[in-house]
């Protein structure tokens, strides 16, 4: 086996578990990535349709299944393009040339002769009688997947490339299409009494309070501090479980001091320390410059409650979750729950743009917690509103302390990044806990928090290191250890804090230095695609008319190699500042390499931008007492339509190049693109994110 | 019981009248397309029509609604026979997850209906009470604007 097959193709070697000829004349792709908004599903179609010669049409996807789909772990960091469409495009190719070599040997030919089209086989343009349908077998299937085949030259490929619409979006425009809407027989509705915070214990709870002020019907399950309601009527179960905190009392809640929501507290918390880059001390060479920038911790924000269906007949538990990961919720389901992994299918079905880890997966404890209790029903549990905002991890906050040694021209010649943050991910697989598991009678171990190793593109360490020719670059990485509440998986991680606090920096290097911001860079950037997608950018956005600081209105940059190592995107960013922040326009290039679908990259551009600016402008959790207080879409507000600026996303085609995703490049450098926006227009600068109406203020009184 | 119109049929409801409408059109009515968002009024998720203006059903009382008319997302059209503006969100590829389209398609509906030939400003102030997280917006703003232009031509033919 070759260490350099994607991972997927390394853990699923089983042809079929990939890849089967449905007697209908349609070809199952089974993948372990799922549809989370973003259409991978219908990226990977195309690859699949390409590399087999078959119409996209017949590609019927099933999609996050522990019992028919192979195991690709979690959907994540933008890697369903990278490596489950290299593992798809791999593996077509195979089975494609497993086919045409047996039919070959029949007919006595080359298999090069060989040709498909729409599955059905052709020799030297001829009719063979022979199709994918009629002519494959189980031999065709036997073998391990061996990832040698040659796939296609990307100059042959048809689907690959096009626009093609989303496969789910027509259900979700006209009616049910979510995990929500699923019935099934026998169901029960759910909603839980959520411990406040792990250690709290439920001292006392007055049912008989509930019942007077929620006269439905409903019974009350409950397993050590894990109290859920539950019953027939959904109506009943949701007004019981909004009534039920006012009659539970908690004993060992923590309490959030009112410092501990800003960023700043994380500076000084306990922590785990380490140095990376050089190991050479800092350079005192003078003049030395500094500056902090942070972000404070901010939410998913999910605009659907999480929600799971979990029923457990004849021993066996099947689960329906919106979750990343169905192979890795399985073996969380396990460990909770104390049953073997085989007694437990996990599918996937259709939620809400989720954005990282949030409480997807917890609902699902919740759901199967509950019907080990009241087994042989279905129950389905959705979490409310406040329980959403009130319990799903968190992006944590980040502080960052840039320091730079300039030489005579003003350039970097020493480069320091300080970074404090608590943990990025915080998984189960990596030493996390699931929400319900520390409410039940025999708790997990205390969290263990870990960040993922920069091999992985690193958490809070992710783009720390500045893309430009600086000789020297050491990034010192805090990893705070008990932050107030639980964090994790956010898209991007530590890159939109990291790419805000470089890009920004460079800018107020370049004002010190008196050269313009883009010219600055460019005269310390060697890579060419990054040049090109800067130039190409200044072109757009009419860089070179850009007015001087302190107008009201101003004209921004920044970019960034997502993980350094994954799609480039650069975003110049036009706003008005009166009172706020006005965001004017938006102009983004973006090199992802080979594009599978253009329309669905310049989705994820455009999306990526606006939920970016969302957080850089607005977005702040708030906390206090035993918790979280930014519990509605008015103490947690997002950008809303009337601030929506027009878009100019332009993707550079570099079809030569491997793909990239591009569902998080553009995180870091919208980000870093309105705060120099805002300084340009200000004449003063704002570090700290979100740059409010208060921030506004205060810069100006400066 | 409670009777009222919906999508265009007569239908009776047995529920205590300050169940939510909301409630009722999902799981006795089994229309799923309004979807729960927060039950606050505040993400438009769940916006259906009641004699043709947009109402958030997660807090309506289906008994403030007897009598009245009732327009669902499933009352406009279908997957394999699309509203103009269910195509337009097609054509457009004007979504990512999906789940504020139902709603925002109600909004748009209702705007269309009375203004067919409503400016940017109008689309976006008939919209903005409606909350999107994937950042759809631009598209979303697009596919209103070709639906008006679908919908005149058709009534010009």
């Amino acid at each position: 086996m070759s260490d350099t097959l994607p991972l997927s193709i390394q853990t699923n070697r089983r042809m079929d578990k990939w890849l089967r000829f449905n007697p209908d004349r349609t070809v199952r792709l089974a993948v372990g990535k799922v549809e989370l908004g973003q259409g991978n599903v219908t990226a990977l179609a195309q690859i699949a349709a390409d590399e087999l010669d078959v119409s996209l049409d017949r590609i019927a996807v099933l999609s996050g299944d522990t019992q028919d789909a192979p195991d690709e772990g979690q959907t994540t960091s933008s890697q369903s393009i990278e490596v489950s469409g290299r593992s798809v495009r791999l593996v077509s190719a195979e089975l494609r040339a497993r086919v045409l070599e047996r039919l070959a040997r029949r007919l006595n030919c080359s298999p090069a002769e060989l040709s498909v089209e729409d599955g059905v086989i052709r020799r030297a343009g001829s009719p063979t009688g022979h199709d994918y349908w009629n002519f494959s077998t189980a031999e065709d299937f036997a073998p391990d997947i061996e990832g040698t085949a040659t796939p296609k030259p990307h100059t042959a490929y048809r689907v690959v490339g096009k626009p093609v619409p989303r496969r789910d979006l027509p259900a979700k425009v006209s009616g049910a299409a979510f995990i929500h809407d699923m019935v099934r027989p026998d169901m029960l509705h759910a909603r839980i009494l959520r411990q406040p915070c792990r250690g709290a214990h439920l001292a006392s709870f007055d049912e008989a309070a509930v019942r007077r002020a929620e006269r439905g019907a409903f019974r009350v399950v409950r397993v050590g501090d894990f109290l859920a309601f539950v019953g027939a009527d959904e109506t009943v179960v949701q007004r019981a479980a909004a009534v039920a905190p006012l009659h539970a009392r908690w004993e060992g809640v923590r309490q959030i001091g009112a410092d501990q929501q800003e960023a700043s507290s994380l500076v000084g918390a306990p922590s785990n320390d380490r140095v990376l880059g050089t190991d050479q001390p800092a350079s005192e060479t003078q003049p030395i410059v500094t500056a902090s920038y942070s972000r404070p911790y901010v939410a998913h924000a999910s605009l659907a409650p999480s929600c799971a269906l979990a029923e457990f007949r004849g021993g066996h538990l099947s689960v329906w979750s919106h979750t990343q990961g169905v192979y890795p919720l399985r073996a969380s389901l396990a460990n909770v729950l104390g049953i073997a992994v085989d007694k437990i299918t996990v599918r996937h079905a259709h939620g809400a743009g989720c954005y990282g880890h949030n409480g997807a997966d917890d609902v699902a404890v919740d759901a199967a917690v509950i019907a080990m209790q009241v087994p042989d029903q279905c129950i389905r549990v959705q979490w409310r509103r406040e329980e959403e905002f009130g319990f799903e991890p968190l992006g944590t906050a980040m502080h960052v302390t840039l320091r730079a040694a300039l030489d005579n021209a003003g350039k970097p010649v020493d480069w320091t990044a300080d970074i404090w943050a608590a943990t990025h991910v915080q998984r189960p697989s990596t030493g996390g806990n699931m929400l319900t598991h520390e409410a039940l009678p025999t708790p997990p171990p205390d969290p263990r928090p870990t960040d993922p190793p920069e091999a992985n593109g690193g958490g809070g360490t992710r783009n720390a290191f500045a893309l430009y020719d600086f000789p020297v670059k050491r990034v010192v990485h805090h990893l705070v250890l008990q932050p107030p509440v639980r964090t994790s998986a956010l898209r991007g991680l530590g890159a939109l804090p990291n790419v805000f606090a470089i890009e920004c920096f460079m800018d107020e290097l370049a004002e010190r230095a008196g050269v313009d911001p883009l010219a600055y860079r460019m005269s310390m950037l060697s890579d060419p695609r990054a040049r090109r997608l800067l130039e190409t950018l200044a072109q757009r956005c009419n860089w070179s008319a850009r007015g001087p600081a302190g107008s009201g209105r101003g004209l921004g940059l920044g970019w960034a190699r997502y993980k350094n190592r994954a799609a480039y995107a650069a975003v110049a960013v036009e706003v008005e500042v009166e009172q706020e922040v006005r965001l004017r326009r938006v102009w983004c290039t973006a090199d992802a390499g080979l594009v599978i679908n253009p329309d669905g990259g310049r989705n994820q551009l455009e999306g990526g931008i606006l939920q970016a600016a969302s957080m850089t402008l607005k977005e702040q959790v708030r906390m206090a007492g035993d918790g979280i207080t930014s519990l509605d879409w008015e103490s947690y507000p997002i950008l809303r339509f009337s601030e929506v600026p027009e878009i100019d996303t332009l993707i550079i085609d570099a079809p030569d190049q491997p793909t990239l995703g591009m569902g998080e490049c553009t995180f870091g450098p919208t980000a870093a693109a309105i705060g120099n926006a805002v300084a340009h227009a200000l004449g003063t600068r704002i570090r700290d994110m979100p740059l409010t109406r208060e921030r506004i203020a205060a810069a100006l009184l400066q | 019981m409670i009777a009222l119109q919906v999508n265009g049929r007569q239908v009776s409801v047995t529920a205590e009248a300050a169940t939510p409408l909301l409630d009722v059109l999902r799981n006795q009515l089994e229309l799923k397309g309004s979807r729960y968002g927060c039950g606050l009024e505040q993400c438009g998720s769940c916006m259906v029509l009641v004699d043709g203006e947009p109402v958030y059903a997660c807090s309506r009382e289906i008994g403030t609604v007897a009598g009245r008319s009732v327009t669902t997302i499933e009352g406009i059209g279908s997957v394999a026979q699309p509203h103009p503006l269910q195509q337009a969100f097609l054509d457009e590829q004007a979504g990512q997850c999906g789940y504020c389209l139902s709603g925002i398609l109600m909004s748009a509906k209702a705007l269309l209906d009375r203004n067919p030939s409503p400016t940017r400003a109008d689309i976006v102030a008939a919209l903005d009470k409606h909350l999107c997280r994937c950042g759809a917006h631009p598209r979303i703003l697009r596919a209103v604007e070709k639906a008006a232009a679908m919908l005149r031509k058709g009534s010009r033919s």
